[in-house]
């Protein structure tokens, strides 16, 4: 199996040995984060630039400290401050940090499909940090990651993820990934949160997270995105947490083991209580960890492939 | 490919490791802090097998670790096929360790530059010092190995084959032409 694809875009487009070459190559660059010196030469003389449209700590913090072990050089672009705010176009922008001799573009942005249409538009490596609702596919593969670190395999899991569906694109990037590795995947969330058609994405639908609970390997929660509180089709913080929030007492009825995951950053006492986040199945912060060497073994596999095309 | 010849069949590959651990031993004076590296795959292997050897000799078990180069090639770019990255295992501080860097085959010298510039990211050994199963020149690089299996001399468009039982489930080193 090699990579041959210059850009990482989302993993609808992903075939499973494709998403296994991945997970399997951050296997190796897990290993790099724990020597002394945490550095390798491997993109040295390579630039990477975090273009972010929307505000990001951790995607963009964890795309660096990747790229920085994998000794590239890394530019943070945040558009706030940058020349969007003249009005310039997304192309046109992706055009001029081509120009600048860049060899990966991580990009984020609101509108669902930014990222593909930047690949198309350009010759340098695309990498797709979360794009509106669409995809968000280094977080699945983080989550996957670690899934598969800790159960030992990913085919014949249960995996339910529960919150926002509508709004996330993490939901839409681990639906597509777990679905190809063999996992079952259940959506939870109050009626007006799943959309429509999700079922056709290949995931089960549960409107009662107890009963979706029931035979669940691993529970992926999302973060509630109460800034949306304005709109009308929204549940109240405390109606939410009663009826979804998970909790110790929720999960004494489930898998005696089962995992909790979540992509951060957590509201305790919204989607999950605090004993559940720092309980003995919380695997939150080993996905941070994780994230860095799935990320890495990205960057690494798209700029070998970009190299190869120009 | 076409095979030129057969150089070292399964006997006379375990004599010359079996030489080369009495070789190890003799130079560094017994075992301590002795410990060896060897590179992916087949490197790891040999690595292995030094080891058992020496113990056998000695009685003393040696660290033993593995080391992957693909992240500091300097060739990544040039190469037909992508290498998958395997996992680097040294699970142990190599700092002021003699060091005994294994290998199957000793060629241009690029992949022991690679390999010397990993491990000295994980430390500073005393000494490090190259064991090889096979010879064959060509150096590209001013590298040489301390203790050798077999000089074989070779043309460029030639190959050298190591296969061993624990990949190829025989033990032979074998010349191919490209």
């Amino acid at each position: 199996m090699t990579w041959t694809r210059k850009d990482l875009l989302g993993l609808e487009y992903l075939s499973r040995e494709e998403i296994n070459l991945i997970l399997e190559t951050a296997e190796s660059f897990k290993e790099v984060s724990s020597r002394d010196i945490k550095k390798v030469p491997a993109l040295r003389g390579k630039t990477v630039v975090n273009l972010f449209y929307e505000p990001s700590t951790r995607t963009r913090v964890s795309f660096e400290v990747a790229a920085k072990r994998l000794s590239a050089d890394v530019i943070n672009i945040a558009s706030e401050t940058s020349s969007v705010r003249k009005g310039e176009t997304l192309i046109d922008t992706g055009k001029n940090i081509e120009a600048l001799k860049a060899d990966i573009l991580v990009i984020r942005h609101n509108y669902s499909g930014a990222a593909n249409m930047l690949a198309e538009h350009l010759k340098i490596s695309v990498v797709n940090a979360g794009d509106g609702w669409h995809e968000h596919p280094t977080q699945a593969l983080l989550d996957i990651f670690t899934l598969k670190e800790k159960l030992g395999r990913i085919e014949g899991l249960e995996v339910v993820i529960v919150g926002d569906i509508s709004h996330s694109r993490v939901a839409r990037s681990n639906i597509w990934g777990l679905n190809k590795l063999g996992a079952k995947v259940t959506v939870c969330a109050p009626k007006m949160l799943i959309p429509a058609g999700i079922e056709r994405m290949g995931a089960g639908i549960s409107y009662d997270i107890d009963q979706a609970l029931e035979n669940a390997d691993a529970v992926n929660v999302l973060r509630m995105q109460f800034e949306r509180d304005n709109e009308e089709a929204f549940p109240k913080q405390l109606e939410y947490f009663k009826d979804f929030g998970i909790t110790r007492e929720r999960l004494k009825r489930a898998k005696k083991n089962i995992l909790v995951m979540h992509p951060g950053p957590i509201n305790r006492g919204i989607e999950l209580s605090s004993e559940v986040a720092d309980g003995p199945g919380s695997v939150i912060l080993e996905q941070v960890t994780n994230g860095i060497a799935v990320r890495m073994a990205v960057l690494f596999l798209t700029a070998q492939a970009g190299e190869e095309k120009k | 490919m076409k095979e030129k010849a057969r150089v070292l069949d399964n006997q006379a590959i375990s004599r010359s490791l079996s030489r080369i651990a009495h070789e190890i031993l003799e130079h560094n004076r017994g075992t301590d802090n002795l410990a060896i590296v060897g590179i992916r795959s087949r490197g790891a292997y040999l690595a292995q097998r030094l080891a058992e050897g020496i113990k056998k000799i000695d009685g003393k078990e040696i660290p033993v670790g593995i080391l992957d180069i693909t992240l500091y090639r300097d060739d990544l770019t040039l190469l037909a096929a992508q290498p998958v990255v395997r996992k680097t295992e040294i699970s142990f501080d190599i700092t002021d360790k003699n060091i005994i860097l294994v290998d199957d085959v000793l060629y241009t010298g690029r992949t022991i530059r690679c390999a010397l510039s990993e491990l000295i990211d994980f430390g500073r050994p005393k000494t490090i010092q190259l064991a090889v199963l096979v010879d064959r020149g060509h150096r590209e690089l001013p590298i040489r190995a301390d203790y050798v299996g077999k000089n074989i001399p070779t043309s460029q468009n030639e190959t050298v084959e190591v296969r061993l039982e624990e990949i190829d489930g025989r033990d032979e080193v074998a010349i191919v032409e490209k």
